[in-house]
């Protein structure tokens, strides 16, 4: 089978054109860089994305969150219930860890805050 | 007395100031009217950022502190919660902030790095009343990302800008329904890979040739009527379809604020809406410099960065009198290159120049030439206004050369 995708690895955005048979990916094409085709077979056979948010903090502001690395697709709804119940102790530093385990990944604070 | 005064320290001004720093200059003052270092990026809580600069992929915030701690690092003076009011000609800065009162400088030289607004709902002369829930994107932005407000949960879209996109997801993963994305032109002004990541996983659709022809709805907005629009971009009746929300977001473009530019009679270019800039990024006012947003709308932040480096160095040479060989040659553009940044070329050396073309277009050959004789000439599969290109001349090509033309022809 078939199937086109947009690569969104980087604002290049490559239209690849995937080969697969059943769940293995055969041919990858129209990718410019070798992460195209990374990306190619994931999102065939388990597509993934970062979560970008914000973290409530102790006194009512907000901190920018991120998985640090990416979670499967479908678990992103999940994740951001995840992140929603969280709080933030304050000062907060960039990289500190909000979140120790959300679907492998860590939610991790990507501003300062209180610093 | 400053030799450099930086207006704006989003990531055009503090790349600009680092730069001027790392080429000699010590007495430098950021001036920026918010609370924070960084610009619009705070509330780009996203990640995308920073592939070309530093090959990784970061979040607005965190690519805004490369720059900040470099800043701090560096010892380069801010100013934050400073407005400036006005620049002369003579450049003379007049500012004021809580602490100063209004205060007036004299800079040796200026950079302009004031960034972009976005166009209003008054630019669009949609029919209707106008109740609240109409923002623009950023405007949703900021309440969501950085004050935690929700606008609203049923939302209509109108542009396909990238923050309009980036929103749709955004307001989606707090739990809103995005009903639909309106774009007046037959393609999306923003990025491929936001309209898959952004749209498609959450099948948002995108009703490319539409736009919204009434907004519905008293003190709140009720809903709003969509149409197709034909090849001139008249909304066809037949068409028209209703979307009950409460929220309308625009992303419509984005204009360079160039106010304080014009107080100073900098010469503003009436397709860019910013500053005619030459190779340095200086404007018409000798000692002047302009980068980033405020000089044209930028795709991607790693760019502007780049931009905002030339001019930063260029401002630096300035100050330490460093002469050059000059020249002058014009760029003109053929319309369907719709312009090119620079527009003058004034030093014999290798120039980068920077340009968007009017439409989408397939296996095009863009050329430049000089007179008969041609320069260069490339050939891309796919160009679109969405999109910056860039082309390199060397010193040597510029030999002998007073005007170069920009075309684009589709093979």
């Amino acid at each position: 089978m078939e199937r086109k995708l947009t690569c969104i690895i980087c604002p290049l955005g490559c239209a690849l054109t995937v080969e697969t048979e059943g769940k293995k990916v055969i041919s990858v094409t129209g990718n410019t860089c070798p992460r195209g085709k990374k990306y190619a077979e994931s999102e065939c056979t388990n597509p993934q994305r970062t979560v970008t948010s914000t973290v409530k903090c102790a006194d009512g502001s907000l901190v920018s969150v991120k998985t640090d690395k990416t979670i499967p697709k479908e678990k992103m709804t999940e994740c951001m219930t995840l992140i929603n119940k969280a709080v933030a102790k304050l000062p907060v530093a960039i990289g500190d860890v909000i979140i120790e385990d959300a679907f492998g990944s860590r939610i991790v604070a990507t501003q300062n805050r209180g610093l | 007395m400053k030799d450099l005064v930086i207006i704006g320290g989003g990531p055009a001004g503090m790349s600009a100031a680092i730069a001027a720093y790392e080429n000699g200059i010590r007495d430098i003052l950021i001036l920026e009217r918010d609370e924070h270092l960084g610009g619009i990026l705070q509330q780009c809580i996203h990640n995308g950022f920073g592939l070309h600069k530093f090959g990784e992929e970061l979040t607005g915030p965190e690519y805004a502190w490369k720059y900040e701690k470099k800043v701090r690092e560096l010892g380069i003076e801010c100013k934050l919660n400073t407005m400036v009011l006005d620049l002369s000609d003579d450049k003379i800065i007049t500012a004021t902030n809580s602490e100063d009162g209004i205060f007036q400088i004299q800079a040796k030289a200026v950079v302009l790095a004031m960034g972009c607004r976005e166009r209003a709902k008054g630019a669009l002369n949609i029919a209707g009343s106008r109740p609240a829930g109409i923002y623009s994107a950023g405007t949703a932005q900021k309440f969501v990302n950085m004050k935690g407000y929700l606008p609203g949960k049923n939302v209509v879209i109108l542009g396909s800008g990238d923050i309009g996109l980036i929103m749709a997801r955004r307001m989606t993963l707090e739990g809103a329904k995005v009903h639909a994305v309106c774009e007046l032109m037959p393609y999306s002004g923003g990025l491929a890979r936001n309209i898959e990541q952004c749209l498609n996983d959450f099948e948002i659709p995108l009703k490319l040739s539409h736009t919204v022809v009434e907004i519905h709805g008293k003190d709140r907005l009720e809903g709003v009527t969509i149409a197709q629009v034909d090849e001139k971009r008249k909304p066809i009746a037949e068409t028209r379809e209703y979307i009950p929300c409460d929220t309308l977001l625009l992303s419509v473009g984005l204009i360079p604020e160039n106010e304080i530019s014009k107080a100073a009679n900098v010469d503003i270019s009436t397709i860019t809406n910013g500053a005619i800039v030459d190779q340095d990024r200086q404007t018409s006012i000798e000692g002047v410099f302009a980068c980033g947003n405020v000089l044209h709308v930028h795709d991607l932040v790693d760019f502007v960065s780049q931009e905002a480096e030339i001019a930063g160095k260029a401002a630096a040479e300035y100050i330490k009198e460093i002469q050059a060989e000059r020249v002058l040659i014009t760029l003109k553009t053929d319309g369907k290159i719709r312009y090119t940044v620079p527009q003058i070329i004034t030093k014999k050396q290798d120039v980068t120049v920077y340009f968007r073309v009017s439409n989408v277009y397939k296996n095009v050959r863009i050329t430049v030439a000089s007179g008969d004789t041609v320069l260069l000439s490339k050939k891309k599969p796919k160009v679109a206004p969405g999109e910056m290109e860039s082309i390199t001349l060397k010193s040597e090509q510029l030999e002998n050369a007073k005007k170069l033309y920009f075309s684009l022809e589709v093979m």
